[in-house]
């Protein structure tokens, strides 16, 4: 029987229903009593050297309240990138200034020149039209290989060249994998590109800076993923602002898939805008400017080598990548090829020894930082693609192959050769589940139908593992990071026992407002709807590192689950003094305190009463009150993992593809909410079939974004798409986290794409086609098939 | 968007006197207009809006067989209006867009602002239909000139269009993935004196008739007839939706598919 509340239950999410009536709070709605508003004048050419902004006649112009350079901004730190990556050789990347407005140099179309605030936006952007810059063009760094190349114009002058590092992983095992593939049976190589997509959350950022001269207060309202890390970074690497003295609130979001993760500019001149001119000043990001200004996803081409021996078992795995930077590096951009990336080569499989090359390349492109699964689609898209172009070549079955490599269930604990332990898992269990839902045996008749209307008809699979629940943060420190990556909660139970969790995760479509209730609900044995979830202000939350890479419920819901615990323990201490029991024998179930083998019993909300009333309370030993805060930090990552199956009809004549199913057999361990949860498979589908089929960013050899609106960007539509089955059945419950949760967010959008070339290209074996870089759109579809043939 | 005056005249005479006006653009569904505004790519002082003209909207099917738009009639309207008339015509008004775009575009901003990716000037151009203005009536065959360009003289409105009914018409509409205008498009209609083939989307220069296809089918009506042809991939538009090349192979696709649907 499915449950109708608590854990396992599929509750309807409550924050719908100011969502979809129109009262969802978002920042835009946010207008601060006397604001201006700020256009941001920014560069239409890729690179050049700023030679002068001269903003006499702008300042000059009606409604303007000031404006700012690239000039006033020399004295304060640049964005900071948050992930040091140590090279192949023992050096830290090369890391250039991130300046929050341009100075000297413009490196990318977008990049920022002058901020003109004014009484409105109309006459901000009248008088940033009459601002009179002086830029002389240089030619653009666009190609990756180009930019590498031997004397290249170089984006950032002060840099010896355009590579940000060159980071080999694992380095010590890179003369036994040249030597394994040397010697192997059969290499099956591959070469292909990871195409770079803008994320397109439907909300474009926006950002209010309020500054309080009375109290020397800001507060930052942003669209942000992670208010606090905002906060931080802001504050403390930026403007010099201490904690403090500065408050950042992130209300409802509407998306972010990792884009709203970074510290922009733009948050850093609202700021300073603010305190400058004396008046809160707002800006709101059109959707051409998000275009130019939001961090950019994926964007990596990479070789790949795959060796075998006679039966097709994996010997060894190298390859080589180049993955694009853009022209600054971003706040996590540096650690997504590297660690979010090499250390999933290993993928589902027991492959001893892998080798990966990554060069991080600057480019004068819109900087590129983590996007829905952030390293890990590229890792699974190469694997999953290699497996499969092997099992060709091999004449195995591709899932055939992929089950004579998978590692056992009982390999559990394994240990890959690329330093990552993967806790558990069962990946013939979820390769059956989904052969379970795919009618396999009937996809000949299903092809000869096809074929019958002129269809050619193909079947693809994969499987994939990520690492969720980021993360555990003495690993990362390690590995670079800036950060520890820790979730907080603290518990509020109120005098008459409802609960106010504070939680420094941040939901932003995710639903933690239902799931998160389910969680503490169901511990405590009270409703659902006595839970409020807070989340999204610093001055309500306790420091904490907010939601991406599938770590709320992980991370943050274990802090919550840690903080409730010591809840019980508090009200099991108050619950057997007022039943004038001792501690041990006091059990606690369905909200009722009871004492074993007796008819005493007390409820909780009398418990809660009298913390908050303590009369009669036993306050020598424990104070009043129920409030408690843990502070949770996994031991390890988690490892969702799964099988995708994707059926598609190419149509010979035009090169269309068309979807006919797809099917998803996930392992997120445990699951609170089964309608969350698909929800959230289908979003990353959509996200993983669109990059696959439809979405693609592309610039010109002058740096032009020519894919700057949605008339060239095609995003995936309802009709794109067909109805997704979706199984998380098959589970193995997390070994290191009390909920036994591993993350469901970036799944879907990690899975789909190899599962949809793969069925492309079985479509076309027979006329010779062998691989499609991403998106398989009809024209280059049609090419290929007209190219092989 | 910059500022402007926005006048809203109730007769097509008013609104020529109107348009008179250095600066003065006319405004029907706003569709394609208001973006560029917006974008600031257009800048007229005053807008003069075709929305309230009684005797530029609706449809009236005569007895002869012909159809008449008038110029301010949005895409959804003719969809349903001539589906039993010309319902070749009513497919392709239903095919543009969204439901909003549908709900506000109108034929004479389509026809005015001849986007060489736009659906009407190839159900206009295959229709042999007439493009009467304020000032005179313009055969299909000379009212595109090139891209985005037009016989029309500056303020000359468009007020309604002509349609004869084929006896057989049928538009393919291949989507652009992104914007999902026409990639290409092919408008195939047969009246009793010819076979008139339009294709959109292709051309540097906008739509065009494919006059050796016509021949073809003139003979023969039958998708077999075209099988053999192609056009020739020079002048036709290239870009990261699809090479010149793909481009003149779905114009041979389209065709045939267009006369195989007829
Ligand atoms: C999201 C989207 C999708 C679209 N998809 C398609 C599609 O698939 N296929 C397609 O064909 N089109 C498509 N369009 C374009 C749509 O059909 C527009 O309606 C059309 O291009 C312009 O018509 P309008 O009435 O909105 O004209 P407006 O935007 O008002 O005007 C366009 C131009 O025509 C002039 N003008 C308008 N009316 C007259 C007149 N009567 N006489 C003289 N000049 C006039 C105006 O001055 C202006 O220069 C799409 C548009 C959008 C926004």
């Amino acid at each position: 029987m499915p449950k109708d509340s608590g854990i396992g239950a599929s509750s309807k999410r409550r924050e719908d229903v100011r969502f979809l009536t129109g009262k969802g709070k978002y920042t835009d709605d946010m207008n601060v009593e006397g604001q201006a508003h700020c256009y941001i004048l920014r560069s239409d050419v890729a690179h050049g050297t700023l030679d002068s902004v001269d903003t006499s006649a702008a300042a000059d112009m009606p409604g303007v309240r000031g404006i700012l350079t690239g000039e006033d901004f020399v004295e304060v730190g640049g964005l900071p990138c948050g992930w040091q990556v140590t090279d192949r050789f023992g050096e830290p990347m090369q890391e250039p200034k991130h300046p929050v407005i341009a100075h000297g140099k413009v490196r990318h179309v977008g990049d920022p020149i002058a901020v003109v605030v004014a009484d409105t936006l109309a006459e901000a952007r009248d008088a940033a039209e009459a601002i009179d810059v002086s830029i002389t063009e240089l030619s653009a760094v666009v190609d990756m290989a180009a930019a590498l190349a031997d004397g290249a114009t170089k984006v950032h002058d002060d840099l010896t060249n355009n590579l940000c590092y060159d980071w080999g992983f694992v380095e010590e095992n890179k003369d036994a994998v040249d030597e394994a593939i040397k010697g192997a049976h059969h290499v099956t190589t591959l070469e292909l590109v990871n195409n770079r997509l803008v994320a397109n959350p439907m909300e474009p950022r926006v950002a209010i800076g309020d500054y309080d001269a009375s109290t020397n207060d800001h507060t930052l309202y942003t669209t942000s993923q992670n208010p606090h890390v905002i906060r931080l970074l802001m504050g403390a690497f930026v403007l010099g602002i201490p904690e403090h003295k500065l408050r950042v609130v992130a209300p409802d979001v509407g998306g972010g898939f990792g884009s709203k993760i970074y510290h922009y500019a733009e948050e850093a001149i609202v700021t300073v805008a603010s305190k400058q001119f004396g008046c809160p000043v707002k800006w709101t990001s059109s959707r051409s400017e998000a275009f130019m200004s939001d961090a950019q996803g994926r964007d990596h081409v990479t070789k790949i080598e795959l060796a075998m021996d006679e039966n097709g078992k994996f010997l060894a795995l190298r390859t080589d990548t180049m993955a694009n930077m853009g022209a600054y590096l971003s706040t996590f951009s540096t650690c997504v090829p590297t660690w979010l990336h090499g250390t999933l080569m290993a993928g589902n499989y027991t492959t001893p020894l892998i080798y990966c090359n990554v060069k991080a390349v600057f480019t004068n492109t819109v900087p590129v930082d983590a996007y829905r699964g952030a390293g890990r689609p590229e890792a699974t898209f190469q694997l999953e693609r290699v497996i499969d172009m092997a099992a060709r070549e091999m004449g195995i079955d591709p899932i055939e192959l992929r089950m004579r490599n998978f590692v056992q269930p009982d390999q559990f604990p394994y240990q890959t050769p690329v330093a990552v332990v993967y806790d558990t898992g069962n990946y013939q269990g979820t390769m059956a589940k989904l052969l379970e839902v795919v009618d396999r045996d009937g996809f000949a008749a299903r092809k000869a139908a096809s074929a019958a209307n002129g269809k050619l008809r193909g079947f693809g699979v994969a499987s994939y593992i990520e690492a969720c629940g980021i993360a555990p943060s003495s690993l990362v420190g390690a590995l670079g990071a800036r950060a520890g990556l820790y979730e907080s909660a603290t518990v509020r139970v109120n005098a008459t026992g409802s609960i106010s969790v504070m939680t420094g995760s941040h939901s932003h479509g995710q639903g933690h407002e239902t799931t998160f209730a389910q969680v503490v609900s169901d511990m405590l044995g009270i409703e659902e709807n006595a839970v409020e979830i807070v989340h999204g202000d610093t001055a309500k939350i306790p420091f904490g590192m907010g939601t991406y890479g599938s770590r709320s419920l992980a991370v943050g819901g274990s802090a919550m689950v840690k903080a409730t615990e010591k809840i019980i323990k508090k009200a099991t201490k108050i619950a057997a003094h007022l039943m004038e029991a001792a501690e041990v024998d006091v059990e606690f179930k369905d909200g009722q305190f009871s004492v074993a083998g007796t008819d005493k019993s007390v409820a909780w909300g009398e418990v809660c009463l009298a913390a908050y009333v303590p009369h009669n309370y036993p306050l020598e030993e424990i104070e009043p009150g129920l409030e408690e805060s843990a502070f949770y930090d996994p031991a390890n990552f988690t490892y969702p993992a799964g099988a995708y199956a994707c059926e598609v009809e190419v149509d010979p004549d035009t090169g269309k593809v068309e979807i006919c199913s797809f099917a998803a057999a996930d392992d997120f361990g445990n699951v609170i909410n089964p309608m969350i949860v698909e929800g959230q498979v289908h979003g990353g589908l959509a996200q993983g079939l669109g990059q696959a089929l439809l979405e693609n960013t592309v610039y010109d050899e002058n740096g032009q974004l020519l894919t700057g609106s949605f008339m060239d960007y095609a995003m995936p539509r309802a009709d794109d798409l067909p109805s997704f089955e979706v199984d998380h059945s098959s589970l193995t419950p997390c070994t290191h986290n009390p909920l036994g949760v591993k993350g469901c967010g970036e799944a879907g959008a990690i899975g789909s794409p190899p599962a949809l070339v793969n069925a492309v290209i079985d479509a076309l074996a027979d006329k010779g086609v062998v691989h499609i870089d991403m998106p398989l759109s009809p024209s280059r579809v049609w090419a290929a098939m007209n190219q092989a043939g | 968007m910059y500022d402007f005056e926005l006048v809203k005249p109730s007769s097509v005479a008013d609104a020529a006197a109107a348009l008179g006006d250095e600066d003065a653009q006319a405004l029907s569904g706003g569709q394609t207009l208001i973006p560029t505004m917006k974008q600031r790519l257009a800048m007229p002082s005053k807008l003069v809006s075709l929305a309230g003209i009684e005797e530029m909207q609706g449809v009236a099917v005569s007895a002869v067989g012909g159809i008449r738009i008038g110029a301010a009639t949005t895409h959804a309207t003719v969809a349903k209006e001539v589906a039993g008339s010309y319902p070749a015509l009513a497919a392709l008004a239903d095919g543009i867009g969204d439901p909003a775009v549908r709900n506000r575009g109108t034929i004479g901003g389509s026809l005015a602002n001849n986007d060489p990716s736009a659906c009407y000037p190839c159900g206009t151009l295959a229709s042999g239909a007439t493009i009467n203005t304020n000032k005179r009536a313009i055969a299909a065959d000379d009212f595109f000139v090139g891209l985005f360009e037009t016989a029309l003289e500056e303020g000359e409105i468009i007020t309604s269009v002509d349609f004869p009914t084929p006896s057989a018409a049928n538009y393919q509409k291949f989507d652009q993935p992104a914007s999902r205008f026409a990639l290409v498009g092919v408008m195939v209609a047969k009246f009793d004196d010819g076979v008139r083939v339009a294709v959109t989307g292709a051309s540097e220069s906008g739509v065009f008739r494919w006059s050796e296809a016509e021949a073809a089918l003139n003979g023969n009506f039958s998708a077999d007839a075209v099988a053999g042809l192609s056009v020739s991939a020079d002048g036709l538009i290239s870009d990261m939706h699809g090479s010149a090349d793909y481009r003149a192979h779905l114009v041979g696709v389209l065709t045939m598919r267009a006369v195989a649907a007829c």
